[in-house]
């Protein structure tokens, strides 16, 4: 498939107060790149709620905006502590989010559920002390 | 109605987005909670919070929400503000708690975001 457009976005662990600027940059190219309405919110709501839980919940990772002409794909990996529980971790409601991400505004336990919805094919891979891949993707209209 | 209704409705003060006004509201979401707002807010809604740190711009941002009213007199520090109107968001500040500012708006006319029917969290079990 041929790629249009490429970014990676190292995210830290932690960094409360840049979290999301990724996400902000990625919704303003796919805009460049003529990208728009539903399918731009959905990658905007998806991308930031995964760059937040890189923030929150790993220990650093990196986001990858790959743009296709028919799809806009989002891959976030990280490099630990992965999730022990992945059926638990995609319910509603579940959240371990430490006191500070709760005060926020965030440890709500929707932003997989999230991720989910918004996307058009969701992936999510996870293994302890090694990390967790999520992958994304969202077709575009033709 | 428009934001200007609002302001009225609501006592509130603009604290960015003063010629922007005129800009219509369909419904309102009330919340504290970030992943919340993301998951059943879109554009047409003004978001009421109590939260004045940078995420809940960042957030309307994503959806690219029109208005955002804060709560209980509560003001963000102004790059808080400036990254706002940056974006294009009308803010205000209302003297009324969250619950009452919503208690307002209801009564005014304004309706919530309808919340998906699956969504139904009991079921979650
Ligand atoms: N990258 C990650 N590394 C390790 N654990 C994760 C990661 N992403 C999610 N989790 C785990 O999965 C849980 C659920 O994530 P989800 O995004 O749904 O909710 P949350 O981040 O806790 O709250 P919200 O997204 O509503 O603010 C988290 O609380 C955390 O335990
Ligand atoms: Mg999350």
């Amino acid at each position: 498939m041929e790629e249009l457009f490429r970014t990676v976005y190292p995210v830290e662990a932690a960094d409360y107060t840049s979290a999301g600027q990724a996400s902000a940059d990625i919704k303003r190219k796919l805009k460049q790149l003529g990208v728009g309405g539903d399918v731009l919110r959905r990658v905007a709501v998806a991308s930031y709620e995964v760059e937040l839980n890189l923030v929150i919940h790993s220990m650093g990772g990196e986001l990858v905006l790959t743009v296709y002409p028919e799809a806009v794909q989002l891959v976030s990996s990280d490099r630990g502590p992965g999730i022990p529980d992945l059926e638990m971790a995609m319910r509603e409601g579940y959240s371990t989010a430490n006191e500070e991400a709760r005060s926020l505004g965030f440890g709500a336990g929707m932003g997989l559920p999230n991720m989910k919805r918004n996307a058009d094919d969701f992936s999510i891979e996870s293994e302890l002390g090694k990390g967790t891949t999520i992958t994304m993707r969202f077709n575009l209209p033709l | 109605m428009t934001i200007a209704d609002m302001i009225s409705v609501l006592n509130a003060r603009v604290l960015r987005g003063e010629d922007k006004l005129d800009t219509p509201v369909y419904t309102a979401c009330c919340s504290d909670l970030m992943s919340d707002v993301l998951a059943f807010v879109d554009e047409k809604t003004v978001l009421i919070t109590g939260l004045t740190n940078p995420h809940v711009v960042r957030t309307s941002e994503m959806l690219d929400l029109k208005c955002l009213v804060f709560a209980r007199g509560k003001v963000p520090t102004e790059d808080i503000l400036d990254s706002a109107a940056e974006q294009g968001l009308v803010v205000l500040t209302t003297k009324a708690t969250a619950f009452t500012a919503c208690g307002l708006l209801y009564e005014a006319g304004m309706r919530g975001v309808p919340v998906p029917m699956e969504w139904n969290t009991e079921d979650d079990a």
